[in-house]
């Protein structure tokens, strides 16, 4: 190993990883303070009784190795791969690591704007944390193994180029071992270095790629693994919110006498909701907020609240009228997100175009630990544990809210029951901290599940037209994708410079650049529902319409489905794609997993009667999966997924353990999502309210998942999302090969017993 | 009126609203967090323990229902330092994601297992817990595992 370049030392230094605004890995020197304020801001790894190696790497006396996890865990399994990829490049046994959660946390003092966040990107969202850490923290392990080796050299007077690593020592050409809690001390005080370490070719990996369990798997079936809504502080009150149940209403009139009777109850406030048609960046509906002893006082004294709420301007509207505004909307001219060639031409020229129309609704997440936050606000530092997915949005948040300054907010990160996008949005953090503000104490405030299902940034509502021109032979001359949806920047603060198509239409999606007349349009329909991301958002709406209608054409043109779209993928090349996941999409990927998950299943083999196989691809967020399923349907109507398989190319595959429950996890949140899950409106409120009317995929209707990741020459992509997109279409179009029912409308529901 | 039941195996004694829900004693007052609040209408099973040795849903189950009786959660299904076959069945599966409904699928597949110690599929799929990160393979696999754990340890 060769010498790096290193700053000279002055004093003791920490090494400091962090992202430059420009996305660059920049390394900066974090020197402990003294202050009390600065004290507190310090990463909870190195304790000063320990032998710290920069803030991701803590080395114990007796060998453990501490590695700081940095990424929100929401179910994705990051508290395990992110510290995989510093343990292997640091040259331990994952079976001497620890890992601990890192808190959010930015650099102290700094100044600036924004500021800069000590360990990086600590975000969850768009299957990215992978993707971002791969460089920068297998460089965080090589760094600090760089600094063992120099030690080691210090200590054997030896040049460092006679020394290797092995299993977490530093090994002489002659034989002499150090371990890395013997050289620690040195290590750590010495400079670090301020360029690149060289890392491990990929056949030297003992951790990456090799199947790894989740780090805190025995907290969480001993029930000792901590969840935002676990939370506790002293003198904290339980709070829950009774919230307008009309997009944009107000309070009318509060009698609350008969809940300040209520035992535990402690004090009852009104919290205002966001201004009609102003962008929603803090809560989402006015409120009465009741703070009592525990939950159960607080439910019993909103359950005593009587309230009158003055209905918003949509008080009269339902997802049927949407519906009806959509297939109008349909009728005009909308807004060009792409045009390739001549569509018009192609269709006057067509000797024949194919029409449908596909409806999804509108989604909630539904993650299975509701939203809840605790706020202890405390003069000029402000405290925040919640399960979040933006800690970084939070903390902007709650500084803008409170005037505290964004260094003095200390925010923790338990973990998440799920996230799906859910989490993206910190409604919830904002009425914790309006109430935390009223109320003048610490406020741990939780949500009901039936306050989840009507509170909720929503998964939009579309109808999508697809119109297909073909030629005399059957050939596909020209395609069109009209999209009349909810609009994402519908009171969207932070999009004023993207089109307002984003989210709603993907104008590169396949078959973009395959077919050369071309055209995305969109149409935007006004509704009153806040608008969030749901799990991989635009290619799960994109992907029901496109991969549906590509059978339909199949069907028109007397093709088979894989065959048709083999043909329109044609030779392996490279197209600009300039959604998340861009700026390229390969068609040789996407062949690749569709005739894996075809060749899985036995594409192409005899069925029993009532048994049909569907298939769907999709690009992701820089991934590519494949569904095949088989699926059976009884004269009755009744459904049975007989076989599912899920093949996936996400380049390099850091835990194929963890990796296969992301595409298993996927694929049934497809799944349950087109099986049986919408939310509707009527008379300007959500209809559904728990459970019963919003059923989750169980046991008994989920389908084992078989999982197919091929080895691929690609860095990694993430993994998370990649596997929702392909189900559902994959799902209907297996059982119109079983039934010849074509279903153009999501969910599935009952339509197959009609 | 005071009500006395043994959670853990240690006694203790309520003197609350005796309409509370087991859930809101656990996590509020008695702070085992491990069991969770999932949907508060008996649903979605987050919140399962096992009262008397049988699985319950704590969110559905007031106080006043459990006088004498013995709760047993998440955090008392085996001695500290030890796991619990199911316990040990499941990280062998690496069941969990956000591991957010599990301690509940824990119990209701010891409950499951007490009754049936050689569960079939059917049975396994009579489980009606929820799961929103789409578990379900890797639970049905740790069932079974555990069904062998529990077979090899009688035997």
């Amino acid at each position: 190993m060769r010498s790096l370049a290193t700053l000279p030392l002055s004093r003791r230094e920490f090494l400091q990883v962090s992202t430059t605004a420009a996305g660059g890995l920049a390394v900066s020197l974090f020197w402990p303070r003294q202050s009390a304020a600065a004290e507190s801001m310090r990463p909870k790894l190195p304790p000063a009784a320990n032998q710290p190696l920069g803030s991701f790497v803590r080395i114990e006396a007796d060998g453990r190795i501490v590695i700081g996890a940095r990424g929100c865990e929401i179910g994705q399994g990051v508290r395990t791969s992110l510290p995989m990829l510093i343990a292997e490049e640091l040259d331990v046994p994952w079976s001497a690591v620890t890992v601990e959660q890192l808190d959010y946390s930015l650099l102290p003092g700094a100044t600036a704007s924004p500021p800069v966040a000590r360990y990086g990107a600590q975000f969850a969202g768009g299957s990215t944390s992978i993707r971002d850490g791969w460089y920068e923290l297998r460089q965080v392990g090589a760094r600090a193994r760089w600094l063992l080796i120099e030690a080691a050299g210090e200590e054997w007077h030896t040049p460092v180029e006679r020394l290797h690593t092995r299993d977490g020592q530093v090994v002489h050409r002659d034989g002499r071992t150090l371990s890395y809690a013997q050289l620690a001390r040195r290590a750590a005080s010495l400079a670090a270095p301020t360029e690149d370490a060289p890392l491990k070719d990929k056949g030297a990996y003992h951790i990456i790629g090799h199947p790894t369990r989740v780090a805190d798997g025995r907290d969480i079936v001993t029930g000792s693994a901590r969840y935002g809504i676990d939370a506790a502080a002293p003198g904290a009150l339980t709070a829950l919110i009774a919230r307008c149940p009309y997009f944009d209403g107000a309070l009318a009139r509060l009698d609350d006498s008969q809940a300040r009777q209520v035992p535990g109850v402690r004090q009852i406030l009104t919290i205002e909701g966001p201004k009609a048609g102003a962008p929603i960046d803090r809560n989402l509906a006015a409120g009465v907020a009741v703070l009592a002893d525990d939950f159960w006082s607080a439910r019993r004294g909103r359950e005593a609240l009587r309230i009158e709420w003055t209905p918003g301007p949509g008080a009269k509207d339902s997802s049927v009228a949407l519906e009806q505004r959509a297939l109008a909307a349909l009728e005009g001219h909308g807004k060009v997100a792409r045009q390739d060639g001549d569509f018009e031409a192609a269709r006057r020229n067509a000797a024949r175009v194919i029409e449908c129309t596909y409806i999804e609704p509108f989604l909630a997440h539904a993650t299975m630990e509701p939203p809840a936050a605790l706020v202890d606000l405390r003069g000029k530092r402000a405290l925040l544990i919640a399960s979040l997915q933006s800690p970084g949005g939070a903390s902007s948040l709650v500084s803008a809210m409170t005037g505290i300054a964004r260094t003095d907010i200390d925010i923790q990160l338990p973990r998440s029951g799920g996230g799906f996008g859910r989490r993206l949005s910190n409604d919830y953090v904002a009425e914790a901290v309006l109430i935390a503000q009223k109320a003048g104490r610490p406020v741990k405030l939780l949500w009901t599940r039936e306050d989840d299902l009507q509170n909720d940034f929503y998964r939009p509502f579309g109808v999508h037209r697809l119109t297909a021109t073909l030629d005399a032979a059957g050939k596909v001359t020209g395609w069109a994708h009209r999209v009349a949806a909810t609009a994402r920047k519908y009171r969207a603060a932070d999009l004023e410079d993207d089109p307002d198509w984003v989210g709603c239409v993907d104008p590169d999606g396949i078959p973009a650049g395959c077919v050369g007349n071309y055209l995305a349009e969109f149409l935007p329909v006004d509704f009153h529902l806040a608008r969030g991301w749901w799990h991989a958002p635009l290619p799960t709406f994109a992907a029901f319409p496109v991969e549906s209608f590509l059978d339909e054409l199949a069907l028109a043109a007397h093709q088979d489905p894989l065959a048709l779209r083999l043909e329109l993928l044609g030779t392996a090349r490279e197209l600009d794609y300039r959604d998340h996941g861009g700026p390229k999409v390969h068609t040789g990927r996407l062949v690749g997993v569709l005739r894996e998950a075809a060749r899985r299943i036995g594409y192409g083999r005899k069925l029993p009667p009532r048994h049909g196989i569907g298939l769907a691809s999709h690009f992701t967020h820089g991934g590519y999966a494949a569904h095949a399923m088989e699926v059976a349907v009884s004269e009755a109507g009744e459904l049975d997924v007989v076989r599912c398989v899920c093949a996936a190319d996400v380049g390099l595959i850091v835990n194929p353990l963890g990796a296969e429950a992301q595409f298993m996890g996927a694929t049934l949140s497809g799944l349950s999502a087109a099986l049986n899950l919408q939310i509707t409106v009527k008379d300007g409120r959500i209809e559904q309210s728990n459970f019963p009317d919003y059923p989750l995929l169980r046991m008994s209707g989920a389908p084992d998942v078989e999982v197919f990741l091929l080895d691929s020459p690609f860095p990694p992509t993430g993994a998370g999302e990649i596997g929702i997109p392909p189900a559902a279409p994959a799902l209907v179009n297996a059982i119109f090969a079983a039934t010849g029912k074509r279903l153009r409308r999501l969910p599935v529901g009952s339509q197959l017993k009609s | 009126m005071s009500i006395e039941l043994t959670i853990n195996g240690k006694t203790t004694s309520f003197t609350a609203d005796p309409a509370m829900p087991l859930l809101w004693y656990l996590r509020d007052h008695a702070r085992l967090t491990g069991t969770k609040f999932g949907c508060g209408i008996g649903y979605c099973g987050a919140c399962t323990v096992h009262v008397g040795g049988e699985a319950r849903r704590a969110c559905i189950t007031p106080m006043s229902a459990l006088a004498g009786l013995a709760v047993t959660t998440i955090e008392g299904l085996a001695p500290a330092e030890s796991l619990h076959p199911v316990q040990q069945a499941w990280l062998e599966e690496d069941v969990a994601q956000c591991g957010y409904c599990q301690a509940g699928q824990i119990m209701a597949a010891v409950d499951l297992l007490k009754r049936k110690p050689e569960p079939t599929d059917a049975d396994i799929a009579a489980l009606t817990n929820l799961c929103r990160c789409g578990t379900y393979p890797r639970i049905r696999k740790a069932i079974r595992r555990a069904s062998r754990l529990l077979r090899a340890e009688r035997t």
